[in-house]
C-alpha cells in the first residue's frame, strides 16, 4: 500500500487521486488513462521537448506537457480534445517534415514509436514542406549506426547514457534548427573512448536513428519490456533478469 | 519536304517514352528515335546510405521487378562483406527470382502484349487491352492473372512482401522457409506449370499469322548478352557474362561480372534520359555506338544458353530454335522466349522446393565491411542487371552505378522502331493500327523505363512528326 500523500485531480471530468509531486503523465499512466508521448521514458529525467504529451489544464489557455507538469490539488485536466488532437498531429507533421523519415526504407520500419504515433494520431500526410536535410551518417562504431536523418532530438540516448550507464557519450550540439546529436565532443562514435558499447542508447531510441550494424530495412526490434528494465531496474534493485530471479 | 512523326506517350509499357520518326522529302522513313523522358537520380541519392539498406532502397526503382534489384544489390552487399552465403540462401534467392520471372513475364504476356496477338493489331484500341482479352478469352485471361498471382505469392511467402520484399538482404535471406510455405508453393505449381504450357501452345498456334511481324519487329543482327554457367544451362541468378553474336558464335565468355566495364560502355544522348550501353571491344573511339549493339533479356538468354535445364522447357527450346533458325534475331521472339522461361521457371522451382535442404534454418551470413568495391549482378526478367557499389570503411555508399536491362536494350529498341516505321509508315499520316505496331515493337522488349532511367511515371506514348529542320508537323498523343 502506497502511503504517500495525495491530492484530488480531474481527468476529463472524472475525479482521481494523484500523489503529491507526481507528474500529470505519470499519474495518467498509473490510472490507465492514455496520453501519447515520445521523448518521455520512465526512469530517466524529464525532457519535455517533443510536445506530443500536451494536455489542457482548466483556465490556462496554454497547452502543457503532461510529462513536465506536476499534479496540484483540484487540477482539471483534459487529455483528449479536438484542439489537442490537432496540435499533436501538427507536432508529428513537423517532426516528419524536419528530418528524412521514409518508413519504407527505414531499419526500424514496423518497430518505430514515431511511426506508431503517426498512426495513433491519424497523421496520414504532412502539410509542411519537407526540409530534406543532408546529414552524414556515422557508421564508424563497430556495433552500432547513427543516422541523424532519422533523429527527432528526443534526447533519450543522451539521458540514458548519462543517467543510467554513467558514460555521457551523447550530447546535443548547436541550437535551433542546427541542433544535432554528437558523440564525445564531436568525434566519430567509433573513436569514442567513453562509450562502453552497452547499447542502451540504441535500445531506447524511438526511431531508426540508432540501430545495430548489419541490420537491413525493417530489421530493428525495440522491446518495451527491455527498455523499461534498462531504465528502472537499478531504482528497483532488480539485479537479476525475471527468469533468473525465479 | 521531310516530316517527323512523334509518338508520345508510348502505351502499355512500364514508364514514359516518346518516339520520333523522321520522313524524307519523298515521305519515306529516314530515321527513328526512341527517347525516355523521365529522370529520378537513384545513383545520386543512394550516396551516403549504408550498404545494408541498399537492397530495399534500390528496389524502389521498380514496382514490377523489384526482386531483380534486391538480388543484384544484396549480391553486391555479399561481396562487400566478402561472404559466401549459405547454400540454402542461394536456393531461396533462386526460387524468389523464378517467382519473379513468372509474375513479370505473365504480366508482359497476358496483360500487356496478348491483346495485340489475340485481338489483332488493328482492333479497336478502346478494348485492345487486358479487359478486352477478358471478354474474348475469359478463361485464358483468368489463368494468366492467376499465374501472375502465383509468382507474386512466392515472393510474398519467402521474402515477406509481393512488392519491395524486405527479406532479401546482404548475407542471404532474412527468414528460412517454413514447411507451410513449401507445401503452398508445391500445391500451386501444378496449375502454374499447366498455364505456362497452355500459353506456350496458344502462342505457337498463332505464330504462323505473325510472319510480317517476325520479319519486321526488330529482325537484325546483334550481339546477345546473358549470364551463363559452366553447365551451359539457362542461368538467371549467378555465373559469368557471356556474349554471343547473331550466329551464335561466342564473342566473350567466362567474364567475371565485376569486370563488366571492360566490355560495356555507356553512351548518352541529348534527347533521352536512357543511356545507351554498347559492347566496347567492337566500338573504336569515334565510331557509331551501334557497332556494339547487343540485346539482353529472354531472347538473349535463350541464345546464350545451351539448354534450359528442365525437360519440358528443353523440348520447347528445341522447337523455338528450329522456328528461329538457330540463334533468334527477331525481337518478336522475345514473346516466345518469355513463355519458355515461364515454363522453365515452374519446372526449376519444383526441383528446388522439393529438395528438403530448402528448409534449412541457416540462411544468413554476417560480416562487416571487408571490401570497398563490389559488383552485384542478376538476370532481371528484362535482362542482365548490374549494381556497382563503392563504399567507405564503414559501409556507407560513396559511388553507385546501376546498369539496367532496359537501358541495354536501348539501341535495339531504336533499331526496332526504325525497322517497323520503314515497313509500315507511308506518308505523314499514321493510322492507329500502325501506331500500335510501333508501340508493340517496343513492347516486345517488355521495357521498364522507370527502372532504366530510375525514373517515375506512367507509360503513355507520344509520336511526333517533324520535318528535316525539326519543325513539328503533327503529333499523336496517347496516355
Amino acid at each position: 500500500m502506497d502511503r504517500r500523500p495525495t491530492v484530488t485531480v480531474h481527468f476529463d471530468g472524472v475525479e482521481h487521486e494523484a500523489f503529491v509531486g507526481e507528474s500529470v503523465l505519470e499519474c495518467a499512466r498509473r490510472l490507465g488513462i492514455p496520453i501519447p508521448s515520445l521523448c518521455f521514458l520512465e526512469g530517466i529525467s524529464v525532457w519535455g521537448g517533443c510536445r506530443v504529451c500536451v494536455v489542457e489544464v482548466a483556465e490556462d489557455h496554454r497547452l502543457r506537457p503532461a510529462c513536465a507538469t506536476t499534479c496540484v490539488a483540484d487540477m482539471e485536466i483534459k487529455t483528449e480534445t479536438p484542439r489537442l488532437r490537432a496540435y499533436r498531429k501538427s507536432v508529428l507533421e513537423l517532426l516528419f517534415a524536419e528530418g528524412n523519415h521514409v518508413c519504407a526504407v527505414c531499419v526500424s520500419n514496423g518497430a518505430c514509436e514515431l511511426q506508431d504515433m503517426a498512426v495513433q494520431t491519424g497523421m496520414d500526410h504532412v502539410r509542411y514542406d519537407p526540409q530534406s536535410p543532408k546529414r552524414q551518417i556515422d557508421a564508424s562504431h563497430p556495433k552500432y549506426v547513427f543516422d541523424p536523418n532519422r533523429c527527432i532530438l528526443c534526447t533519450r540516448c543522451v539521458r540514458v547514457c548519462d543517467e543510467i550507464e554513467g558514460a555521457h557519450v551523447w550530447d546535443i550540439s548547436y541550437r535551433g534548427e542546427s541542433a544535432h546529436l554528437i558523440t564525445e565532443m564531436n568525434k566519430p562514435w567509433g573513436e569514442s573512448m567513453s562509450c562502453t558499447w552497452c547499447g542502451k542508447c540504441v535500445a531506447v531510441c524511438p526511431t531508426g536513428a540508432l540501430s545495430y550494424q548489419g541490420r537491413a530495412v525493417g530489421e530493428m526490434e525495440h522491446d518495451p519490456a527491455m527498455i523499461k528494465r534498462l531504465a528502472l531496474a537499478r531504482n528497483r534493485h532488480e539485479w537479476l533478469y525475471p527468469e533468473e530471479a525465479k | 519536304m521531310s516530316n517527323t512523326v512523334i509518338i508520345d506517350p508510348v502505351t502499355r509499357i512500364e514508364g514514359h517514352a516518346k518516339i520520333a520518326i523522321e520522313l524524307d522529302d519523298a515521305g519515306a522513313v529516314d530515321s527513328a528515335r526512341f527517347s525516355v523522358v523521365e529522370f529520378r537520380g537513384f545513383e545520386e541519392f543512394c550516396k551516403g546510405r549504408p550498404v545494408w539498406e541498399m537492397p530495399s532502397l534500390t528496389a524502389r526503382t521498380c514496382g514490377i521487378c523489384p526482386v531483380s534489384h534486391l538480388l543484384a544489390s544484396a549480391k553486391a552487399g555479399d561481396a562487400i562483406m566478402g561472404v559466401r552465403i549459405p547454400s540454402t540462401a542461394v536456393k531461396l534467392r533462386r526460387v524468389v527470382n523464378l517467382g519473379q520471372f513468372i509474375q513479370s513475364h505473365a504480366l508482359s504476356f497476358f496483360h500487356l502484349s496478348s491483346p495485340d496477338m489475340l485481338l489483332g493489331w488493328d482492333h479497336d484500341p478502346a478494348t485492345r487491352n487486358v479487359f478486352g482479352v477478358m471478354s474474348a478469352e475469359p478463361e485464358l485471361a483468368r489463368r494468366g492473372i492467376r499465374l501472375r498471382g502465383f509468382g507474386q505469392r512466392v515472393l510474398e511467402a519467402i521474402a515477406g512482401r509481393k512488392v519491395h520484399s524486405p527479406g532479401i538482404v546482404p548475407g542471404g535471406i532474412a527468414n528460412p522457409m517454413t514447411e507451410e510455405v513449401r507445401s503452398e508453393i508445391l500445391a500451386g505449381l501444378d496449375e502454374a506449370q499447366q498455364t505456362a504450357e497452355d500459353a506456350l501452345a496458344i502462342f505457337i498456334s498463332m505464330i504462323g499469322k505473325f510472319e510480317r511481324e517476325i520479319n519486321n519487329f526488330g529482325l537484325f543482327p546483334s550481339l546477345h548478352l546473358g549470364l551463363a554457367n559452366d553447365a551451359g544451362t539457362w542461368e538467371n541468378y549467378d555465373g559469368h557474362l557471356k556474349f554471343v553474336d547473331a550466329d551464335g558464335n561466342v564473342v566473350a565468355d567466362n567474364v567475371d561480372p565485376a569486370n563488366y566495364r571492360e566490355l560495356i560502355g555507356e553512351a548518352t544522348r541529348r534527347d533521352s534520359y536512357l543511356k545507351s550501353p554498347y559492347f566496347k571491344p567492337m566500338v573504336a573511339p569515334g565510331d557509331n555506338v551501334n557497332e556494339g549493339i547487343y540485346r539482353v533479356g529472354p531472347l538473349a538468354r535463350l541464345n546464350v544458353c545451351k539448354t534450359m535445364g528442365s525437360p519440358l522447357a528443353d523440348e520447347a527450346l528445341e522447337a523455338y530454335r528450329e522456328r528461329a533458325g538457330g540463334t533468334a534475331n527477331s525481337s518478336f521472339f522475345y514473346h516466345y522466349a518469355r513463355l519458355i522461361e515461364i515454363l522453365a521457371s515452374t519446372e526449376l522451382m519444383r526441383v528446388f522446393v522439393e529438395d528438403d535442404s530448402i528448409l534449412d534454418a541457416n540462411v544468413r551470413a554476417t560480416a562487416g565491411v571487408n571490401h570497398r568495391h563490389a559488383v552485384g549482378v542478376s538476370e532481371a526478367p528484362r535482362g542482365t542487371l548490374f549494381h556497382d557499389y563503392s563504399v567507405d570503411e564503414s559501409g556507407l555508399l560513396e559511388d553507385v552505378n546501376m546498369i539496367i536491362a532496359t537501358g541495354q536494350n536501348n539501341l535495339p529498341m531504336n533499331a526496332t522502331v526504325l525497322q517497323i516505321a520503314k515497313e509500315w509508315v507511308d506518308g505523314p499520316e499514321i493510322p492507329e493500327g500502325i501506331l500500335n505496331r510501333i508501340e508493340a515493337g517496343i513492347r516486345a522488349f517488355d521495357p521498364c523505363l522507370s527502372c532504366s532511367t530510375h525514373a517515375v511515371g506512367k507509360m503513355p506514348l507520344d509520336v511526333t512528326l517533324l520535318d528535316h529542320e525539326g519543325t513539328v508537323l503533327s503529333s499523336v498523343r496517347r496516355g
